[in-house]
């Protein structure tokens, strides 16, 4: 009798690449939900056009490069590059700068780099610094939350915004930004750093109608609520391993460490950890985009040390750089860091004295 | 960290245990075949029974083919403490001692011997010990090794090494874990004999005298705790330990650090902190073996997995081919994609290439797995970095970072990821999501290093062998230089030696009876003459013959010299006042002339010694060449000429001087041997005789030149009429000199003679 051979072990745990990304893209439905209950229809559009075209752009550099295109492509990390890239644009950004965006992500961050597994860089992420650098106006347009807003975008005037730069009705989306009592409004992290500037206290930009409803007064109406639905995704993917612990963790214990430190130091100037935590995307930050395994450290005591430096730089570049949201920068910074982090923290391995093992000559 | 032995058994008293890092919880399929009793098959038609079924060397095989033998009865010998014997499982006959493929992930032939049972199943005669507690502790080691019983966990080790060790033991631990899924042997056992594990126990402690005993069995198998429990109930000391399920908690290494929280060193041994670890079915054969007296003939195991109808537990004989049980389990080979056995569980066991294989002291499961359960396509994806095989690993290493050296083949960076402490337990391709087969890929890694060490050890020694040999060579060379050297030094030294001690015996040798001088003299003389014979040419003179061959040369030399000793002893006897000097023959090349020339030499002397009753006279020959003018002539008169002269100027109070000239004389007779000798009565004729000589010479050479012109047509009785040499002309010139004034001298001297004869006769 002929037996066939292979080579031990002989089972697998079911989940593969594909399982992965898929209950990724799960966990991250809750967030998208609340997006778009507050945002308007723009964000559920945005993930079409970046999802649709992240698969072709893929699909053509594959089949450039003679890669089995069906295999690769089953591995849905295209698909959740393209929903990532549509969280972090303003959901009327248009079409165009998505595809931009997208192009950028999938060609040149990771493709070019020998596709997935070999990029060095996050490919949302430089997605999202492209266009922020190129189109810094166009980037900059968030839409009020639905709650506050004067003019709330139905399905059709998001696609005609989208596609046209302008609603049905025939609005722009300056006008659109427009609150009831003629005051444009900003994200949270946009009117503090204009309100410092101007020389408004911390305190006293809190009383701005944009922090009006949200569950602490810190947190912004509208934000807060999609910062914890994506928490609330983020457990799950903590709950179910697809993700560990230290990452995520370690970012939201440095936010508020290093928040709360200047916070302490100089009230008026710095916002509270609070503030830090559910503004702007650090939630997204720390449990979708950070833990991307390709680009993360892959030790567990480096994991601790690489959200943590993220955590760090989140905060620095928010209160004294040029853009109001820094988790893209920070993420960026550390995964050029990640190869030292991760020869550093090599684990000691069984029967080896501690002191001859992790951190040996490079 | 290494825990104290109070602490470890305070932890165990409160039903604690350590834990170690990773780990993967498999789906433990363990229902598949745990639940029905052990049964034995059938007796196979053929027996194939490897001789090496353990960690060492194969035994001396002690039987013969065709020889029947019974069962129990030893089919090797243990050669060397790394070998452990086999034995026949039941009794038949031998039918083949060949290589026969056995069980390996290689599929390479070892040396089996092959039996063919007669179904009566006939014991040999067995011993048993059962009051094993009076013997020597050496004697129950050589039981255990005689009984063939090495490890059966699935390493292999010779039982009766670890039995004897001198090292103290603070553990005996008994591995009951069973981590693999699908493997249900240790379980049934466990189950159904825990009172023979017992018993074994017993016998292991007393052999070992450990401070504390822990049986260890995973938490899945409740029945066989109770049973242990129940087993050991009547002895405190025995500690029966339910340890949480994770694989690979079953490894050595990870149980130790469960159980005890210490850690084997790297390239060390457990009994390096202080445990020493049996798994349970080896501990039941140890009782077979004292108590029963039985040798290690057969083995619990599982067979099962989907594609088999009955999978269960069967106690095999060690030798049983594979085919056998799967046809007593009902193989269906239906349900598989393409025929495969795995020997082992899913996560360590290898597939087997053949059905023939034998089951042997190691196999303890056989999985024949459906094709929806063991999925293995080669569906390997990028690595994505995702750290599951970081997260899972025993050992704690970094698995991606060893697969993409490996897989990069940067053979040393992989080493350095400490690739060879992997225990090759499969957690990390166990749970890789891109379904990369990483221990294959280490188990290349190490295949190649391995290769890559065992080369660099061999281009080392014989870079030392060349070395070695490059050194011996010049050594050699030098010394041969060096004895060159010196053998060139002696000889030049005993040259001038000898030289020397010439000099000084002329000087000095007192001289022989004038008869032994003759005697001396006509010997050389006849020997030169043989010489020249030889050397075939007609030479009509009764003295010398020339031209003689070289070999000749050398005898007519050493004649010529011996001659030439005897004949100047003679000459300084008679007249002491005389001095003969040999001054041509300095230099030692094999010569013709030479030769010749010392012939002339002796016998000049030899007439001398002749005619030296008479004090005051001398006899002078006088010379005359042929016109066959030679250099060589030329040159020893010259040679001649030239050493009288400085005798003449030597010499103080001399009466008499002789002066020899040799020459190269074709006619003996003829040969310019100019004797010229003065007799002076008085010693003021000497200095005359000086100014004389000078003059002579003077004339002599103008004498010479002429002759020199005139050479061709005459040939003279006269004196020699030196030719030119053709080496100088400078010693041609003196050379006619010197023979003009020898033959001047001759000349006055024979005159003077003559006058004073014929004076005495007148008056």
């Amino acid at each position: 009798m002929k037996l066939s051979l292979s080579s031990s072990p002989h089972q697998r745990v079911k989940r593969d690449t594909g399982q992965v990304m898929r209950m990724v893209i799960y966990a991250m439905v809750p967030g998208m939900i609340a997006q778009s209950f507050f945002f308007g229809w723009g964000v559920l559009i945005q993930a079409f056009i970046a999802v649709l075209s992240a698969v072709v752009f893929e699909g053509i550099i594959l089949a450039l490069r003679n890669k089995p295109i069906e295999r690769t492509l089953t591995d849905y990390s295209a698909v959740l590059t393209g929903l990532l890239i549509a969280i972090s644009i303003p959901p009327t950004l248009p079409w165009w700068m998505t595809v931009t965006g997208v192009f950028f992500a999938i060609a040149v961050a990771k493709q070019v780099y020998g596709g997935l597994g070999f990029n060095i860089f996050n490919p949302a992420m430089i997605a999202y610094v492209v266009l922020l650098i190129s189109f810094p106006a166009a980037m900059s347009l968030w839409l009020p939350p639905a709650t506050h807003a004067e003019v709330v975008p139905t399905f059709f005037d998001a696609l005609s915004l989208i596609f046209t730069g302008f609603t049905t009705s025939g609005y722009d989306v300056t006008q659109l930004k427009t609150v009831a009592d003629g005051v444009t409004m900003a994200t949270p992290l946009d009117t503090l750093k204009t309100d410092l500037t101007l020389g408004v206290t911390y305190s006293e930009s809190l009383n701005k109608p944009i922090f009006d409803g949200g569950y602490f007064d810190a947190v912004g109406a509208g934000w807060g609520a999609v910062s914890l639905a994506y928490l609330l995704g983020g457990f799950y993917l903590v709950k179910t391993r697809i993700i560990s612990w230290h990452i995520p963790g370690s970012i939201i214990v440095s936010v508020f460490v290093c928040a709360l430190l200047m916070h302490l130091i100089n009230a008026d100037y710095y916002a509270s950890p609070l503030f830090h935590l559910f503004n702007g995307a650090v939630m997204v930050g720390a449990f979708f985009i950070a833990t991307d395994p390709v680009s993360a450290s892959t030790t567990p005591k480096g994991r601790i040390v690489f959200g943590a430096a993220i955590g760090f730089w989140i905060v620095i570049i928010r209160t004294f750089g040029a853009y109001p949201d820094a988790v893209a920068f920070a993420v960026i910074i550390m995964n050029m860091a990640v190869p030292l982090i991760d020869y550093y923290t090599r684990p000691r391995v069984y029967g080896k004295k501690a002191k001859s093992s992790a951190g040996g000559r490079p | 960290m290494y825990p104290s032995f109070d602490s470890i058994i305070e932890n165990l008293n409160a039903g604690k245990t350590y834990t170690f890092p990773g780990g993967v919880h498999p789906d433990d399929r363990k229902s598949l075949s745990n639940k029905d009793s052990i049964i034995s098959p059938s007796i196979p038609p053929l027996l194939v029974i490897p001789l090496r079924q353990h960690i060492g060397s194969d035994g001396v095989c002690c039987v013969e083919v065709g020889e029947h033998v019974l069962k129990g009865q030893p089919l090797s010998q243990s050669s060397s403490p790394f070998s452990v014997p086999v034995h026949a499982p039941t009794s038949g006959e031998v039918v083949a001692i060949a290589p026969h493929v056995v069980a390996h992930p290689s599929g390479l032939t070892e040396m089996c011997v092959s039996i063919k049972p007669d179904g009566k199943d006939t014991w040999c005669e067995l011993s048993p010990l059962t009051d094993y507690v009076e013997q020597d502790k050496s004697e129950l080691v050589a039981r255990i090794c005689q009984a063939g019983i090495s490890g059966m966990g699935g390493a292999g080790f010779p039982t009766h090494i670890k039995t004897s060790t001198s090292k103290p033991v603070e553990f005996l631990v008994l591995n009951g874990i069973e981590c693999e899924p699908y493997i249900t042997s240790d379980d049934r056992l466990m189950r159904e004999h825990a009172w023979q594990i017992r018993q074994g126990l017993d016998i292991l402690t007393h052999l070992i005298s450990p401070k504390a005993i822990i049986v260890a069995v995973e938490d899945n198998k409740p029945e066989a705790l109770e049973a242990l429990n129940i087993a050991c109930q009547d002895k405190d000391e025995y500690r029966v330990v339910s340890v949480e399920t994770k694989y690979p908690a079953g490894g050595e290494k990870q149980l130790i650090q469960v159980l005890t929280g210490r850690e084997v060193p790297r390239n060390g041994l457990p009994a390096d902190v202080g445990v020493m670890m049996f798994n349970v079915g080896t501990c039941y054969a140890i009782a077979d073996a004292i108590l029963h007296g039985k040798p290690l003939i057969d083995r619990i195991v599982t067979v099962t997995g989907e594609a088999v109808k009955a999978p269960r537990n069967f106690k095999t004989m060690l030798g049983t081919p594979v085919s056998h049980l799967l046809e007593a389990a009902q193989y269906n080979p239906k349900k598989q994609k393409a025929p495969k056995v795995i020997m082992g569980g899913p996560m360590m066991g290898f597939t087997l290439s053949d059905a023939t294989i034998p089951v042997i002291k190691t196999t303890n499961c056989l999985l024949v797995p459906s094709k929806k359960e063991l999925v293995d396509d080669n569906a390997e994806r990028a690595c994505i970095r995702c750290s599951a095989c970081a997260d899972a690993c025993p050992a704690s290493l970094l698995p991606q970072q060893m697969f993409w050296h490996a897989k990069a083949k940067e053979y040393d960076k992989a080493e350095e990821y400490d690739l060879f402490d992997c225990i090759e337990c499969g957690a990390c391709a166990y749970v890789c999501p891109s379904e990369i087969p990483l221990v294959h890929y280490y188990r290349q890694a190490k295949a190649e290093i391995r290769l890559q060490r065992d080369e660099k050890n061999k281009a080392e020694k014989a870079k030392q062998r060349f070395e070695a040999r490059n050194a011996r060579l010049e050594r050699e060379k030098l010394e041969r230089e060096e004895k060159h050297r010196k053998a060139k030094e002696a000889r030049l030294a005993a040259n001038k030696a000898k030289e020397q001690a010439a000099l000084n015996k002329e000087q000095t040798s007192p001289a022989p009876s004038d008869a032994k001088d003759k005697v001396a003299a006509a010997l050389a003389r006849a020997k030169a003459k043989k010489a020249a014979l030889q050397a075939g040419n007609a030479d009509t003179t009764s003295e010398v013959s020339e031209t003689s061959p070289p070999t000749d040369d050398k005898k007519a030399q050493v004649a010529a010299a011996i001659a030439r000793a005897k004949a100047k002893k003679a000459a300084q006897a008679s007249n002491s006042t005389e001095q003969a000097v040999d001054a041509t023959n300095t230099d030692t090349t094999s010569d013709d002339k030479k030769a010749k020339i010392a012939a002339a030499v002796a016998r000049a002397k030899a007439k001398k010694a002749a005619q030296a009753s008479n004090s005051t006279e001398q006899a002078v020959d006088a010379t005359n060449t042929d016109t066959a003018s030679d250099d060589k002539k030329a040159k020893i008169a010259a040679a001649i000429a030239r050493a009288k002269a400085k005798k003449a100027a030597q010499q103080s109070d001399s009466q008499t001087q002789t002066v020899e000239t040799n020459s190269d004389a074709p006619n003996a007779e003829q040969s310019p041997s100019v004797n010229s000798g003065t007799d002076d009565k008085t010693s003021d004729n000497d200095e005359q005789d000086e100014k004389k000589a000078r003059i002579a010479a003077a004339v002599a050479k103008a004498k010479e030149k002429k002759a020199k012109q005139a050479q061709l047509e005459q040939s003279s009785e006269q004196s020699s009429s030196p030719q030119d040499a053709s080496d100088s002309v400078v010693d041609d010139k003196k050379a006619r000199i010197a023979a003009a004034v020898a033959k001047a001298k001759a000349k006055k001297a024979a005159q003077a003679k003559a006058d004073s004869e014929r004076e005495n006769n007148t008056e």
